[in-house]
């Protein structure tokens, strides 16, 4: 095997009178990037030093392979112009030519001491373009909705079903698991505050309207807002980059028929569902604290459910659960409709996705709490 | 050509994917400061060697040596010396789209550590300059960039650090035949300025026809003809049949060479 052998040695600097007696430098050995490596700093400041001889003779012949890196080192080092003597091969002039004729890099963009104004307007006229489209989008949403009322045949139904499976169904054992938790730890603390005042059999109402109203919706919503609306948000945003939407756009298919539709139905019911999953499971977990922790059995529990915590509860979290399942939809397709075809823009509207879903389902927590303020609770 | 040996030397290959066999023994060395062009039919493994000789896969059998160390089982600092010396143009371009047109072309200088801030512009302006793409479109994100553009700025990265060893995966693919013959010049160009190894995969005969000065042919699985174009064509395969001499074939062959 012929062994292939490395850039040789790296460049040597020879001081040398010429005949007549005029100084001469003789650069020899290879002038690359490679072979210069850690010597280039130091060769920098060496070479700047010979420069400032304006009589001295730089002779290049002698260099075995000079690159762009070494072409570099000198030019910077004779301070961006030919050195009067200067011996050169063709094509070491030919890499010189370029270096002479390379135009100086522009300068930096001077500092806009306005920038907080203009940061605030631009992010005031982002959030109004997010608020209009959003709405357009709903709008339009409310148009293909009648439409296929009207058209029946036409409704995506293997689209809804697998999105029925994939946030739903497939949220199944996340749910519970953070359900049963959140059950078993607010059961453990409420009892321990109730065995104070000897109101042991508080702990079902406490439970009863705290995790149906409350815990179970919300706690539902906030994991399928992480779960769903981030995986919903990537999907449309690689199919922008892979230019599916646009394929899809030329076919005549419209993505809020065919993508955003499905998944809002879907959500909206699934959400219910999932929000109810979870508050059963959550009960149940607080069930069995309050068996450990003040000895009440599981069918007195269950007896007496029904008396303490109005059914009118339930509707409102399994309401709220819908609600929120289709705005989690909707937002995180109008974050996946939004972005663009790069990598950074698909990060970034993959977390704006899943933070304004998180958030605004808070929102819509809150204002549920308001509207039925005086609904179900005696 | 054969002066300084093999730079990268395939010995003995053998790729499989499950029960798909994609390259059955198959040897080959490039020499030092030779074009090699590497042509076979979609699916005939041309990728799947290129991405071999990058250590980016591995092979099932047989070993792949680059600038005669092989690509496994050795330290870090080794593979990563070697690397430098290596520059690769991805059929896509692969330009960091978080980053901007100037901060592509500087990543890898500033990973070295040994060039300062102000060597690192000279010569990122240099590379831009080399491949014609205009200083001011330097502050300028790979998402505003039109293909051709992506393909020059690509290279410009893949000689960030002057290579020794340029791999080039479909050059010219998806460039109009302008930018392509543009595309070839520049080549052409940066071989007499640099002593430049290539291996470029392509499909285009006519940057194959330009460029190459030897030619491997993959198909069924082997190499099934590797040496200079006349040589090559003269090889009774039907690929070879199809690929360099049918229609389209002869009529590129007829304005380049005299055969």
């Amino acid at each position: 095997m012929a062994e292939y052998r490395g850039n040789g040695s790296s460049l040597v600097l020879r001081r040398v009178t010429a005949e007549g007696g005029a100084p001469r430098l003789v650069l020899s050995g290879s002038c690359t990037l490679s072979a210069l490596g850690q010597r280039l700093q130091p060769l920098s400041a060496k070479l700047a030093e010979y420069a400032t001889d304006p009589a001295l003779q730089w002779d290049l012949t002698e260099i075995a392979q000079m690159d762009n890196a070494g072409a570099v080192l000198l030019w910077r080092a004779w301070g961006e112009r030919r050195p009067q003597h200067l011996l050169l091969r063709p094509e070491q002039e030919k890499a010189l030519n370029l270096l002479e004729m390379m135009s100086p890099p522009p300068p930096p963009a001077s500092r806009d001491w306005l920038w907080p104004v203009t940061a605030l307007g631009k992010a005031v006229f982002l959030l109004w373009e997010h608020l209009t489209s959003m709405v357009i989008l709903s709008g339009q949403l409310l148009l293909d909705a009648l439409y296929l009322a009207v058209h029946p045949g036409r409704i995506p139904w293997r689209e809804i079903s697998a999105n029925l499976y994939r946030t739903g169904a497939q949220a199944l054992g996340i749910t519970a698991l953070v359900g049963f938790l959140i059950g078993v730890v607010l059961s453990f603390l409420s009892s321990r505050q109730l065995q104070m005042f000897g109101a042991d059999i508080f702990i079902i109402n406490i439970l009863g309207i705290s995790i149906i109203r409350e815990l179970g919706p919300l706690l539902a919503a906030i994991l399928v807002a992480g779960r769903s609306g981030s995986s919903m948000t990537a999907q449309l945003g690689v199919m922008r980059v892979t230019e599916e939407l646009d394929a899809l756009t030329v076919m005549g298919i419209p993505h809020s028929l065919r993508l955003v539709l499905p998944k809002v139905m879907a959500l909206g019911i699934a959400m219910p569902l999932v929000v109810l999953w979870t508050s059963a499971i959550a009960l149940a977990g607080g069930m069995v604290v309050a068996e450990i922790q003040l000895g009440l059995g599981y069918q007195f529990f269950l007896s007496k459910l029904p008396d303490s915590v109005p059914i009118a509860n339930l509707w409102l979290g399994l309401g709220k659960g819908m609600v929120c399942g289709m705005v989690i939809a909707l937002i995180s397709c109008h974050f996946g409709l939004r972005i663009k075809s790069n990598t950074e823009s698909l990060g970034e509207g993959t977390t704006n996705s899943v933070v304004t879903a998180i958030t605004v389902v808070i929102i819509i927590d809150a204002i549920f709490a308001i509207i039925f303020s005086d609904v179900g609770i005696k | 050509m054969e002066n300084g040996g093999c730079v990268i030397e395939v010995e003995g290959l053998h790729t499989r994917f499950g029960n798909h066999v994609v390259h059955e023994d198959i040897d080959l060395c490039v020499y030092h400061g030779e074009v090699l062009g590497l042509v076979g039919g979609s699916g005939s493994g041309k990728t799947a060697l290129m991405r071999q000789m990058l250590g980016l896969e591995r092979p099932t059998h047989g070993s792949i040596r680059v600038f005669g160390q092989s690509l496994y089982g050795h330290n870090r600092k080794q593979l990563r010396a070697m690397r430098n010396r290596c520059g690769v143009l991805f059929q896509k371009g692969a330009l960091f789209s978080a980053l901007s047109v100037y901060d592509n072309i500087a990543l890898p200088m500033r990973e070295l550590r040994t060039l300062d801030e102000d060597m690192i512009r000279r010569l990122v302006m240099l590379k831009l300059k080399m491949v014609d793409i205009d200083a001011r479109h330097a502050d300028k994100m790979p998402a505003e960039l039109s293909g051709g553009m992506i393909k020059r700025i690509a290279l410009a990265r893949a000689m960030a650090l002057d290579p020794e060893l340029l791999l080039l995966d479909e050059p010219t693919a998806g460039l109009d035949p302008e930018l392509s013959d543009g595309f070839v010049k520049l080549i052409q160009t940066m071989r007499t300025e640099l002593t430049l190894t290539i291996v470029m995969a392509t499909h285009d005969l006519d940057t194959l026809v330009a460029l190459s000065d030897r030619i491997a042919v993959l198909a069924d699985q082997r190499m099934v003809a590797l040496g200079p174009l006349k040589e090559v064509i003269n090889r009774n395969h039907p690929f070879i049949a199809n690929f360099f001499l049918g229609e389209r074939g002869k009529r590129t062959l007829a304005n380049h060479v005299d055969i």
